[in-house]
C-alpha cells in the first residue's frame, strides 16, 4: 500500500494581533518611541526576527503536533469547528504556507478547489482565463490545449468563451473557474467547502467530479461542515480541535465523536474571546444555553417537556436589520429547522435597529417535538443580504430522553428527527 | 500511447518542512514554472492598455513628452553640454532605459501585494511575480525604441560599432530593476510604506542619473561616488553604444555593474528568505 500523504508532527504557529498592538499607543511618548524604533524594527524584521518574540501570549498554534497519513486512492474527511486548524492544514499541504515544525510528504501534485478562480483577470476572455488559470495552477500549455474542449463543456459557458469574464454572471464565472480547477487532475485533491457555492445541479456535478477523482485511484482530502456530505463521500475521517488531531477513525465513528465531543456536556456553550473571529464585530456571542421548564440548564432534554433555547450576546455598536437565529440538526447533519428571532414581520419592524448592549434571544421548542438521539444546535447572527456577523453550525449538542413520548411502549427505533404527538382518530367505517 | 506513459509515470514525492537559515535559491523550481512567467507577462500586456483610448500609443507618448519637456528646460533654456549631439536624441536615448527601469521597479515592487489572492491561495515560486513584471516592461521598451530609430534617421546619427553591446546594457537595466524590486516587493508584503517611498525614490533617482544631462559634468573626484548608482552605468552605456559619446566602459561602469549585481544577488536571497512568510503576513 502506498502512502500518498504523510503528515508527521506538523505544527504551525501564527502571530496574532501584531498589527493591532503596534498602533495601540497610550501616550504621545510611545508614538515618538515607536517612530524612533522604526529603523531597528525594519532591520529586525529583515532578519526574520520579531521584536516581541519573547512574548508567548501573542502566538497561536493553528496546528499542534498533528500526525496522520493517507493511503493512495482514499478519501479522507476532515472535520472540526471553525478555527480548529482545517484550513491551515490544507494551506500547508498545498505549500502556500510553511510549517513551523514537522514535515509533510506528499506524493504527486496537490490540487485544491480552494483556489478556484485564482489568477482570473476580469478583463480577459473566458478562453484567455482558462489558459492563464491553468498555468497558475501548474498546468503545462500542452496539457491545457488537450483539455480545453473538455473544460469548456464542463463549464457550460461555451457561447461566451470569447467574452471578457467581467461580463459573466457570478454563476458562470464560478463554473468556468471550477472547470479549470477540476481538470487539473492532481494526484492529491484537496476540497474545502467549495460545494457550498453554486446552484444545486452544479453542486451535484462537483460532487460527481470528486467521486471520479477518487475512483481513478487518486487521493482526496475533503473538508466540510456538512456531516451528511462527509458521511456520503468519505470512508475515514479525522477530527481537529484547536489545532490538535483528537480522533481518527471510520467516518461514522469520527462524525459521532465530533458531534458529541468538542463542546462540554453541560447544556451550555460559552464563547471565549479567542474563539470569536475579528470579523464578527460588533457582534459578540456570549453564551448559548438549553433550559428546561424550571429554568435549569440541562444537557439532556425530555421529549415530553418544552425546552428553552437562549442565546446571549453583546452588540458593541448599534446594528440594524439584525436577525439572530438557530439551526437545529441531527448528528447526521440533516437539518431539522432554521429559525430567527425576527421571523415574525411585526417583531422585525420593532427590533429593526438594536442599540449597543447585552441581549438574550430566546425561544421555546414545544413538548413532543424531538425524537430519540443526539442533536446539534447551531447559531447565526446576520443582517439579511448585508452581512453575516457570526455563525457556528455546531455550537452545542444535546441528548433527548424520550421516556413517555408517543410509541415508547414498543421498544423500537423510530425513524425521523421529530416525534410529534399527533391527533390520531380511529373510526370503524363499515 | 500517451495514456500508458502517464500510468507508468511515478509521481514525485515532495517534502514540505520548515526551512531554516539562508534559503537556497531553488532556481530549478523557477525553471519548472517558466510557462507561468510567460503567462503572467502575457496577461499584463493584454490588460495594460485595455479600455484606454490611445492604447499602446502610451508606450511612446510618455517618453516622447518627457523628452520634449527636457528639451525645452535643459536643451533650450539651460543648454546643458551634450558632446555635440542634438539634445532631443541625447535625452531620448537615456529616457528609454530609464522608462523601462521605473516602470519595472514600480510594477514589480507592487507585484506581490497586487496579486494577494495568488500568494495566499496557491503555491508557485513567488519570484515569478516580480520577474514577470520586470520583463513585461520590455514590450513598451521595444515600441518606444522604434521612435529612437526614426529620430536617428532624422538627425542622421549613425550607430557606433559598439552597438552590439546594447543588449548587454539592456540586461543590466533589467538586472538593476529586478535587484531593487526584489528588496522592495518583499518589504512591501509587510510594510506598505514602500508604496509611498516609490514615487520619491524614482524621482530622486532620476536626478542622480545622467538622463537630462551628461555624466561628464560631474567633476572627476565625484565620478567614483556617482557611479555607485547602477543606472548611471546603464545610461552611459546606452549613449556610448548608440551615439558614440565618450562614456564607454571604464572603472566607473565596472563599479555600476558590480553594484547592480550586488542588488540582484542580495535581493534574491532576501526575497527567498522572506518568501516563507509571505502568505501569512501579506
Amino acid at each position: 500500500m502506498t502512502i500518498a500523504v504523510r503528515v508527521d508532527h506538523l505544527s504551525k504557529r501564527y502571530r496574532i494581533g501584531a498589527s493591532q498592538t503596534r498602533f495601540r499607543y497610550g501616550m504621545f511618548r510611545d508614538v515618538l518611541v515607536d517612530v524612533a524604533m522604526t529603523p531597528v524594527r525594519i532591520l529586525r524584521s529583515m532578519q526574520g526576527k520579531s521584536m516581541r518574540g519573547a512574548d508567548a501570549t501573542s502566538f497561536i498554534w493553528a496546528l499542534d503536533d498533528v500526525s496522520f497519513d493517507v493511503e493512495e486512492g482514499k478519501v479522507l474527511g476532515i472535520v472540526g469547528r471553525n478555527g480548529a486548524g482545517k484550513s491551515t492544514l490544507l494551506k500547508v499541504l498545498s505549500r502556500v504556507t510553511e510549517p513551523t515544525k514537522g514535515t509533510v510528504a506528499v506524493r504527486g501534485r496537490v490540487g485544491s478547489l480552494l483556489e478556484v478562480g485564482t489568477g482570473f483577470h476580469p478583463e480577459l476572455t473566458g478562453r484567455e482565463n482558462i489558459y492563464l488559470n491553468g498555468a497558475v495552477l501548474g498546468m503545462k500549455r500542452s496539457e491545457i490545449d488537450r483539455k480545453f474542449d473538455e473544460i469548456v463543456d464542463f463549464s457550460e459557458v461555451a457561447q461566451f468563451i470569447d467574452t471578457p469574464v467581467k461580463r459573466y454572471s457570478s454563476g458562470m464565472y464560478l463554473r468556468l473557474a471550477f472547470a479549470v480547477a477540476a481538470h487539473l487532475e492532481p494526484e492529491i485533491l484537496v476540497v474545502d467547502e467549495v460545494l457550498a457555492v453554486g446552484d444545486a445541479e452544479f453542486q451535484k456535478k462537483c460532487l460527481g467530479k470528486m467521486g471520479d477523482v477518487a475512483q481513478q485511484g487518486r487521493t482526496v482530502l475533503f473538508v466540510s461542515h456538512n456531516m451528511s456530505a462527509i458521511l456520503r463521500l468519505t470512508q475515514e475521517a479525522i477530527v481537529l480541535k484547536r489545532g490538535r488531531l483528537i480522533k481518527r477513525g471510520p467516518t461514522q465513528e469520527a462524525v459521532d465523536f465530533y458531534l458529541s465531543s468538542g463542546q462540554a456536556e453541560t447544556g451550555e456553550r460559552i464563547w471565549e474571546t479567542d474563539e470569536i473571529p475579528a470579523s464578527a464585530a460588533p457582534f459578540k456571542p456570549i453564551a448559548l444555553r438549553l433550559k428546561d421548564q424550571r429554568g435549569k440548564v440541562v444537557d439532556t432534554v425530555r421529549s415530553t417537556e418544552p425546552v428553552t433555547l437562549e442565546w446571549e450576546y453583546q452588540l458593541d455598536m448599534p446594528v440594524t436589520g439584525l436577525r439572530v437565529g438557530m439551526y437545529l440538526s441531527t448528528m447526521r447533519g440533516e437539518y431539522v429547522f432554521t429559525a430567527f428571532d425576527t421571523d415574525d414581520a411585526e417583531r422585525f419592524e420593532r427590533f429593526s435597529a438594536r442599540k449597543a448592549g447585552r441581549y438574550i434571544s430566546r425561544c421555546v421548542v414545544p413538548a413532543d417535538f424531538f425524537n430519540e438521539g443526539r442533536y446539534s444546535l447551531g447559531v447565526n447572527a446576520s443582517s439579511f443580504g448585508v452581512r453575516r456577523y457570526f455563525m457556528d453550525e455546531n455550537a452545542l449538542s444535546f441528548n433527548v430522553d424520550i421516556s413517555g413520548a408517543p410509541g415508547t411502549h414498543w421498544p423500537e427505533m423510530r425513524q425521523g428527527p421529530v416525534r410529534p404527538r399527533l391527533d390520531w382518530k380511529i373510526e370503524k367505517i363499515d | 500511447m500517451a495514456k500508458s506513459i502517464e500510468l507508468i509515470h511515478q509521481p514525485e514525492t515532495i517534502y514540505i518542512k520548515p526551512s531554516s537559515g539562508l534559503a537556497a535559491l531553488n532556481l530549478r523550481d523557477l525553471w519548472t514554472y517558466r510557462e507561468l512567467v510567460f503567462f503572467m507577462i502575457w496577461r499584463d500586456i493584454k490588460v495594460r492598455y485595455k479600455q484606454t483610448m490611445l492604447g499602446a500609443a502610451w508606450a511612446v507618448i510618455q517618453p516622447v513628452l518627457t523628452m520634449l519637456v527636457f528639451n525645452f528646460v535643459f536643451g533650450t533654456v539651460a543648454k546643458v553640454p551634450t558632446e555635440g549631439i542634438p539634445y532631443p536624441i541625447f535625452s531620448y536615448t537615456a529616457l528609454l532605459p530609464w522608462g523601462l527601469f521605473t516602470t519595472a521597479l514600480n510594477t514589480a515592487s507592487r507585484s506581490l501585494t497586487s496579486n494577494t489572492s495568488m500568494v495566499t491561495k496557491i503555491y508557485f515560486p513567488r519570484l515569478v511575480l516580480p520577474l514577470a513584471s520586470v520583463l513585461g516592461g520590455l514590450v513598451d521598451f521595444t515600441i518606444a525604441f522604434m521612435i529612437l530609430i526614426v529620430m536617428m534617421i532624422y538627425y542622421k546619427v549613425t550607430p557606433t560599432a559598439a552597438i552590439w553591446t546594447l543588449p548587454l546594457f539592456l540586461i543590466l537595466t533589467i538586472v538593476t530593476a529586478l535587484g531593487v524590486a526584489l528588496w522592495l516587493s518583499a518589504i512591501n508584503v509587510q510594510y506598505r510604506d514602500v508604496n509611498y517611498v516609490l514615487p520619491f525614490l524614482t524621482q530622486f533617482w532620476l536626478f542622480l542619473t545622467p538622463v537630462a544631462y551628461s555624466a561628464k559634468i560631474i567633476s572627476a573626484k565625484w565620478q567614483i561616488v556617482y557611479s555607485l548608482n547602477p543606472m548611471a552605468g546603464v545610461v552611459n552605456g546606452f549613449r556610448w553604444a548608440l551615439l558614440g559619446t565618450n562614456t564607454g566602459p571604464n572603472l566607473n561602469m565596472a563599479i555600476s555593474i558590480a553594484i547592480s549585481l550586488t542588488f540582484l544577488i542580495s535581493g534574491l536571497f532576501y526575497f527567498r528568505s522572506m518568501e516563507r512568510t509571505f502568505a501569512d503576513t501579506i
